[in-house]
């Protein structure tokens, strides 16, 4: 549709003299272009306008209970958050958290990978069981584990633990990161789990049956054929999951509110904290400016540096 | 450990007591990961002073009485705008996503590799660096508490990943097919929708059900710009404890109606939530 009217559009600007290939060659550019914009254009106005008006909000002073104070600042706001020690504790909690659960949820997803990758009975029953976790609602995920399963007294965890001695421990009180942290590997296992498994039945029986052929162990097939196989499975799980880990909001509302105190903030609901109970736009806009690039930052390094471990600790096994 | 023997062909490893083993102790991982979600599932059939005992109680005269509470608490207003806020972004994503993934599926596009990074860019992005702006436009535009607001950010939220997974899965359709309808005279409209759309179905079915499973989950956008109008079903669960205190039967009963739709779903189309999830990487 806007394929053909963009080039119409764009006919007339260009020169009389123009030779017809070339602006053939344009009119093609725009109808090969065009369908991409709509949702370029609509991304662009839901995240990249909101996140300029973000930077400017972050070099004014405004909170909404004081609706006169509105100001320019500067960079006060910024040197603001960088004295903040429950905005810094929140970072590193948000660091925490996500590595943990990615990792965690990684190495289980490949355990549970394996053991799927083999006819057996009952194998549709056993990945529907595993996949369940990934489809429960967020929210519910949370109650689930706070109020039923790591409930002091009543809870599933204190009676299977309290042979071991466990007693009435108040898991989400006493550890409240641990907590949130066994929470979304539960939910995250499975997504994991998943990609992996799709990495295992795409890899070639061919290449198996050769190392057999050639002797080699289990462990050893494992380690050369099948992990190199999965690397980019496991990379494009540990990417996605953090991406949405990071931004985890849901299970620290509903399980701890960040707390005690601000023992289990992270960064998106410290945030939250600021902007919808705090009211200072000014000071939240300045996080979350901070928080872009710091993701920016701590991505890339942290997906370099798991996979450069990843990948020696392999080639040092070998 | 033992678990390596996906490096067997299709054999059943059957008679051998190895295989055996291995097979008991799959069901029981299975089941000790999923037991959450059953005891979550039996709670709610409980009365509630059998929901909190110690020991817990496991067999009990089941009861549908919390459900009914559940519903008889306005369950289904919520559901509706959480209805209407998935399927509606569900649908925008395609619209838009379904263009641009081809765009960019077909090599001639300028700098292919930017804009894709871009569309992936923006998930980088945390929520919590736009809801503010987001939050002020939403304000004046008198548009909080309104679930098409809901709609237009759930889009955005999806739509990254949507155009990356929609263009993995144009790559697999065989270009020989697309020339031969192109050289024939069909526009894109026509390529798009009688050539490509019937090889698609399974890629966009795989989309649109990750897509589904973001939007009826997504809670952070939803509790900050609804509220008694435009809130969504995981906003109901949260309403719940606050205005009815701690009744574990009926959060139970609650938890369980709200994630049910999407549990079912994603059971009867695992075949395209893996698919879905393992956008690009599968081809």
């Amino acid at each position: 549709m806007s394929a053909a009217t963009a080039p119409a559009r764009e006919a007339p600007a260009a020169p009389a003299r123009r030779p017809e290939k070339e602006r053939g060659r344009r009119a093609a550019g725009w109808a090969r272009r065009a369908p991409l914009l709509p949702a370029l254009v609509f991304l662009v106005a839901t995240t990249q306008l909101p996140f300029l008006a973000t930077i400017v909000y972050s070099l004014r002073s405004w909170n909404l209970l004081r609706p006169d104070s509105q100001a320019w600042v500067g960079l006060a706001n910024y040197a603001r958050v960088f004295t903040d020690r429950q905005f810094l504790g929140a970072a590193a909690n948000t660091v925490l958290i996500t590595a943990s659960c990615v990792v965690v949820a990684m190495l289980l997803g490949i355990g549970l990978a394996l053991l799927l990758d083999r006819p057996f009975r009952g194998r549709g029953v056993v990945r529907t069981m595993i996949i369940t976790p990934f489809l429960v609602l967020p929210v519910a995920t949370a109650l689930l584990w706070k109020h039923i399963m790591f409930e002091p007294v009543f809870g599933l965890v204190n009676f299977v633990l309290g042979p071991l001695g466990a007693g009435d421990t108040d898991w989400v009180s006493q550890s409240p990161v641990l907590s949130v942290v066994v929470a979304l590997v539960w939910q995250w296992t499975p997504f994991m789990t998943l990609l992996v498994l799709a990495g295992l039945q795409s890899q070639g029986r061919d290449v198996i049956e050769a190392g057999q052929v050639d002797g080699a162990s289990r462990w050893q097939m494992f380690a050369w054929i099948t992990l190199p196989h999965l690397r980019r499975y496991i990379e494009l799980g540990v990417l996605l999951g953090s991406v949405y880990v990071v931004n985890t909001f849901d299970t620290i509302y509903m399980m701890t509110q960040g707390g005690p105190g601000t023992a289990s903030s992270n960064l998106p609901f410290y945030i939250y904290q600021r902007t919808f109970l705090g009211f200072d736009i000014g000071q939240s806009a300045a996080m979350g400016v901070v928080v872009v690039v710091g993701t920016i930052i701590v991505a890339m390094l942290a997906l370099r540096l798991i996979f450069r471990t990843f990948m020696n600790a392999q080639e040092a096994r070998t | 450990m033992t678990a390596l023997s996906p490096q067997r062909p299709a054999r059943r490893p059957r008679g051998s007591a190895r295989g055996t083993a291995l097979t008991a102790a799959t069901w029981a991982i299975a089941l000790l990961f999923v037991s959450p979600v059953l005891w979550l599932v039996l709670t709610a059939f409980k009365e509630e002073n059998q929901a909190a005992t110690d020991p817990p109680t496991l067999f009990f005269q089941p009861t549908l009485d919390r459900f009914t509470a559940v519903l008889g608490a306005d369950f289904l207003p919520y559901a509706g705008n959480s209805l209407i806020a998935t399927v509606a972004s569900t649908v925008l994503v395609l619209v838009l996503g379904l263009p641009a993934a081809y765009a960019l599926s077909i090599a001639p596009v300028k700098r292919t590799q930017d804009v894709l990074f871009f569309f992936i860019s923006t998930k980088m992005l945390p929520v919590v660096a736009v809801v503010v702006p987001i939050y002020v436009a939403a304000s004046w535009l008198s548009m909080l508490d309104n679930v098409w607001t809901l709609v237009v950010l759930y889009t955005a939220m999806n739509l990254p990943i949507a155009v990356w997974m929609l263009r993995s899965f144009f790559l697999e359709v065989p270009g020989a097919i697309v020339e031969a309808a192109r050289v024939e005279g069909a526009g894109l409209g026509r390529i798009l929708w009688s050539v490509m759309l019937p090889v698609m179905a399974p890629g966009i079915a795989a989309t649109a059900l990750i897509c589904t499973i973001f939007a009826w989950n997504e809670f952070f956008f939803a509790v900050n710009l609804t509220a008694a109008q435009a809130a969504t079903v995981p906003v109901f669960l949260t309403g719940f404890i606050t205005s009815e205190g701690l009744f574990i039967a009926q959060l139970s009963a609650a938890a369980v109606m709200a994630s049910l739709p999407i549990v079912v779903v994603g059971w009867t189309a695992q075949r395209q939530l893996v698919r879905g999830l393992s956008m690009g990487a599968v081809k």
